[in-house]
């Protein structure tokens, strides 16, 4: 038995398994234990699913007795965002609305991380219907930064951030819509995985923002991170945007960037980004020319229209996404309601957070007769202007390297007075989700505070195996 | 009232009976339990996604086929946005901006001759769920009819009267049903309409404020319903009045219409292209496939009807309204030497006569024309032939022989009892020849009587008009 399983990679424990230096039923008893010292502090986790997770570590000890193993994953505990469906537990999406619901089915990609043999430990917290960058909106209460626990650990998926980064599991899987893995991660100092467009099934996944929502893995390395995605990556019949474009992603991971062509985006160096932030991306980008890379400076000029184009498609698609919780077939809804219109003016309501509901107010109004062709559809030309211009970078470079965020944590509390200034912090981020690309986010250093530094490596549609293999170069050169 | 015209334009719902929901795998079957037939796709839970199934998009190029609409190569859904408790989504899948049909046209036959009725559009959707109110017990959901897949075909407003709308919507359903995409039931509201009514001067070529009345699922209230509104509007108009644009309810036990919203008040139903779904792709190679699957339509029946049977355009129009009608007129026709006689049993005796049972054997039916067609049995003998033959499925030649029913043909034979007849009823004769022509229909009908019903009443007319004609035996 290891004394520490906290920072242990799921590639360590998975041999440690087959070594039999211990087992699942030991691995998720030590999570546990974890989870009961330190979330009632960090607040990582909305519902603990304990009881459950022993029982399906010890069926897998069973099964490995017998030789059977589903894959890298059998036996690892993990976690998932409570905004993925999970027959039998509930998801509450950290909203007031949904703080009974129990799904009768399971998200496509709980399934098969189920299949694959991960033991569930809990679902994690996270900003309410995954609106927020500080994990704060939540209707459970914030998660704090492990890091530092007077900051936020961001958001939306802060929860899964955390509990990754505090030793609560050992991954969690987020979901990203304008950010919400790549944020979180550079926040928290881990590293998460935004997947293109259409590669991991939206199934089960309560939606934000249909057209820009993609679920991924957040975990302690780009090796874990590339196990984790190839299970959740595939075509699901019952997702219709999902491609069959899946691989077996821990492969090729150590071709290195001999040869390979880095571009640094201009707009995402300017003003407003923290000092401490642009040096530890530089430094890591001169260490990759050490390594037989090129750097190449390019552009994209419209980034600046990327975030009001963002707030209005995101907010026009929760707009219509929320509009099913209603209070008439399921969710919360008062005793005291009336008439038809008094159960939907106070189930939504007193149902939805402050920040909920101003998007959901915006976005109707976005969509609105007289209204729509000034917002929706012009925001739909910028995204596709910016998806043309990301094109157009791609053909000179393999990779875009950036800062996920202007700045590192910030501490509770700070910016829920202006939404507007908080919508500001997601400038990286949002560009990266209205053209569909992935990109990784990992640590690259800490700031004068010992604030983790996230850099993100973004390429083009589906070439997550070439961010992988640019995230194994760059961990390499970081330590 | 007479220098005043309706303009009414339809949009139609039409459910499309596929095996299962549009967007989910649920089977559609009959009569299922409340909320039976449902899953967590059509019951909307969080995070569930619609599939679109393809059979439902084969159906809806099938019927745009059939009325010779434009196939979409590229077509998209939207989310029609609006909150009611049997949308439990919120929102309906629909189409708005790209539907998979574009243009097209219904011929029809009316009172005036033919009429070309432009199309708009055809676009699919899905069919929201049930209220059920209960008494005292609040209000329930039935989620069953949630994800039913729909067509709504929307017509040019072309038409001109109430009678009009209605051989639209018979014509249109025939063509629907002969495609096979739908049963178009009316009384299971696989076929429901709502008329758009204007009015004004005829002659004039700007369109009048238009009313709309939803949901209407008989021809009988589409009738009522245009009547009633082109007898209210033009009331309107005639004392100066203006016609407001809003929704009516019709109620179909007043026959009236009520104001249910004005414009002002009309749902903003935000409109916007699901990214749930994929844009539906169709290739010329898939839609010339679906073409060659498009069977003989009912404007083709009839034409082969009036050049094989010498059958009259109205008649045509009649048997192929109804494909089973029109399937079973075959059959009959190929077995008879008078596919006309069939024709007129069909249209004009069976249905007095018919009441719930089915329809005869097709062949015994074509037994029954023949014999009518040879003379041997008249139109009298004829009904009781057809009715011994829905109650008891007789064999129509053993019966008319078993029970003596065949047509007297015989001059010499029917003779005495003409004479029979003017002897007893010489009053009546007597009225006949001081210039009551009526009385002879009162003489042949006696005679008839006399050789209970078998007479060939064209013989026995000839028959009394010539003893008629001889000088009077009392003079
Ligand atoms: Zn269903």
């Amino acid at each position: 038995m290891i004394a520490d399983f906290r920072h242990m990679t799921i590639r360590a424990q998975a041999a440690g398994l087959s070594a039999k230096d211990f087992t699942s039923e030991e691995l998720t008893g030590h999570y546990l234990s974890v989870i009961n010292d330190s979330d009632p502090e960090i607040g990582a986790y909305i519902t603990v699913t304990g009881e459950e997770a022993l029982a399906a570590a010890r069926k897998n000890d069973e099964r490995r007795a017998k030789g059977q193993t589903a894959s890298l994953l059998d036996g690892v505990p993990g976690a998932l965002k409570d905004n993925i469906c999970t027959r039998g537990i509930r998801t509450t999406c950290a909203s007031k609305m949904l703080e009974h619901f129990v799904p009768p089915y399971s998200a496509t990609i709980a399934d098969r991380l189920n299949e694959a043999g991960m033991v569930l430990l809990g679902k994690t917290n996270m900003d309410e219907f995954a609106m927020g960058q500080t994990s704060e909106t939540s209707y459970f209460g914030p998660t704090k930064n492990p890091v530092d626990l007077t900051r936020v650990p961001g958001g939306s998926s802060g929860g899964s951030a955390a509990a990754v980064a505090s030793g609560q599991a050992a991954f969690a899987i987020g979901s990203d819509t304008g950010g919400s893995i790549l944020q979180p991660s550079a926040f928290c100092g881990v590293t998460g995985l935004r997947p293109s467009y259409g590669l991991v099934s939206r199934q089960g996944i309560v939606a934000f923002a249909s057209s820009l929502d993609q679920a991924g893995p957040i975990t302690q390395d780009v090796r874990d991170n590339a196990l984790v995605l190839s299970v959740l990556a595939g075509r699901d019949p019952r997702d219709t945007t999902s491609l069959a474009v899946s691989a077996d992603y821990t492969e090729d991971l150590e071709k290195g960037v001999k040869g390979l062509t880095f571009g640094l985006p201009a707009e995402f160096f300017g003003d407003g980004l923290q000092p401490s932030i642009r040096k530890a991306i530089l430094d890591t980008a001169d260490k990759l020319v050490s390594l037989g890379a090129t750097l190449k400076e390019v552009h994209l000029p419209s980034l600046k229209l990327a975030l009001p184009a963002y707030v209005l498609i995101s907010s026009a698609e929760a707009s219509s996404n929320l509009a099913r919780f209603d209070g008439i077939h399921y969710g919360f809804r008062p005793a005291d309601t009336t008439t038809l219109e008094d159960i939907y003016i106070k189930s939504r309501s007193e149902g939805f957070g402050p920040e909920v509901k101003r998007r959901i107010m915006l976005g109707t109004f976005a969509l609105s007769s007289g209204y729509y062709d000034a917002y929706y559809r012009k925001a739909q030309l910028v995204r596709t202007l910016l998806a043309e211009e990301f094109k157009r970078a791609f053909e000179s470079v393999s990779v875009l390297l950036a800062p996920v965020a202007p700045v590192t944590a910030w501490p509770l509390g700070q910016g829920i007075t202006d939404p507007v200034q908080l919508y500001l912090n997601d400038i990286y981020t949002v560009p990266i989700g209205l053209a569909g690309l992935p990109a990784l986010s990992l640590p690259v250093g800490r700031d004068e505070s010992g604030l983790p530094i996230g850099m993100q490596l973004i390429g083009s549609r589906f070439t997550e195996p070439l961010l992988y293999r640019a995230g194994i170069a760059v961990e390499e050169v970081r330590s | 009232m007479n220098e005043y015209e309706a303009v009414i334009g339809l949009e139609v719902h039409v459910e499309l009976s596929t095996a299962r929901k549009i967007f989910c795998f649920c089977e559609i079957r009959e009569n299922p339990e409340p909320n039976e037939q449902t899953c967590e796709v059509c019951t909307s839970l969080p995070g569930t996604l619609p599939v679109m199934n393809r059979d439902v998009v084969t159906s809806a190029v099938k019927a745009g086929l059939a009325v010779n609409g434009q196939i979409n190569h590229f077509s998209r859904m939207d989310r029609k946005n609006y909150f009611y408790p049997d949308l439990p989504k919120a929102y309906q899948i629909s189409q708005s901006q790209m539907p998979i049909v574009t243009g097209g046209h219904v011929d029809i036959e009316t009172k005036d001759g033919a009429r070309r009725i432009e199309l708009t559009r055809i676009h699919l959707e899905e069919d929201a769920g049930k209220l059920i109110h209960l008494e005292g017990q609040g209000t329930l959901v039935d989620c069953n009819r949630c994800g039913v897949p729909l067509i709504e075909i929307v017509s040019e407003p072309d038409l001109r009267s109430a009678d009009e709308a209605v051989q639209f919507l018979k014509k249109l359903r025939a063509i629907l049903i002969y495609t096979g995409v739908t049963r178009a039931r009316m009384q299971e509201g696989e076929m429901r309409c709502d008329v758009n009514v204007s009015v004004r001067k005829k002659g004039d070529a700007t369109l009048g404020t238009r009313s709309e009345m939803k949901n209407l699922n008989s021809f009988a209230f589409v009738a009522k319903a245009i009547e009633s509104e082109f007898k209210r509007q033009t009331e309107l108009l005639e004392a100066g009045a203006e016609i407001i644009q809003e929704t009516r309810r019709f109620d179909d036990k007043t026959g009236q219409s009520y104001a249910m919203r004005t414009k002002e008040d009309a749902d903003d139903y935000r409109y916007f292209p699901d990214p749930d779904l994929v844009p539906i792709h169709l290739t010329a190679k898939e839609i010339d496939a679906l073409a060659r699957e498009i069977p003989e339509l009912p404007d083709a029946r009839k034409a082969r009807y009036i050049k094989d049977y010498g059958i009259s355009a109205y008649d045509a129009e009649r048997l192929t309204e109804e494909m089973a009608i029109a399937d079973y007129f075959e059959r009959a026709a190929e077995h008879t030497g008078s596919a006309k006689t069939v024709a007129n049993l069909l249209i004009s005796d069976l249905p007095n006569l018919q009441k719930d049972r089915p329809l005869p054997d097709p062949l015994k039916l074509a037994a029954v024309a023949d014999l009518q067609a040879n003379g041997q049995i008249n139109s009298s003998t004829t009904k009781k032939v057809l009715i011994a033959l829905l109650e008891s499925d007789i064999d129509p030649v053993a019966y008319v022989q078993a029970e003596n029913l065949l047509q007297i043909n015989d001059v010499d034979a029917l003779r005495p009892y003409v004479d029979k007849v003017l002897t007893a009823r010489a009053n009546v004769a007597d009225d006949y020849r001081s210039g009551k022509t009526k009385a002879m229909q009162s003489l042949i009908g006696m005679v008839m009587r006399e050789t209970a019903g078998r007479a060939n009443p064209v013989l026995i007319q000839a028959l009394l008009e010539a003893r008629l004609a001889e000088p009077d035996d009392k003079a």
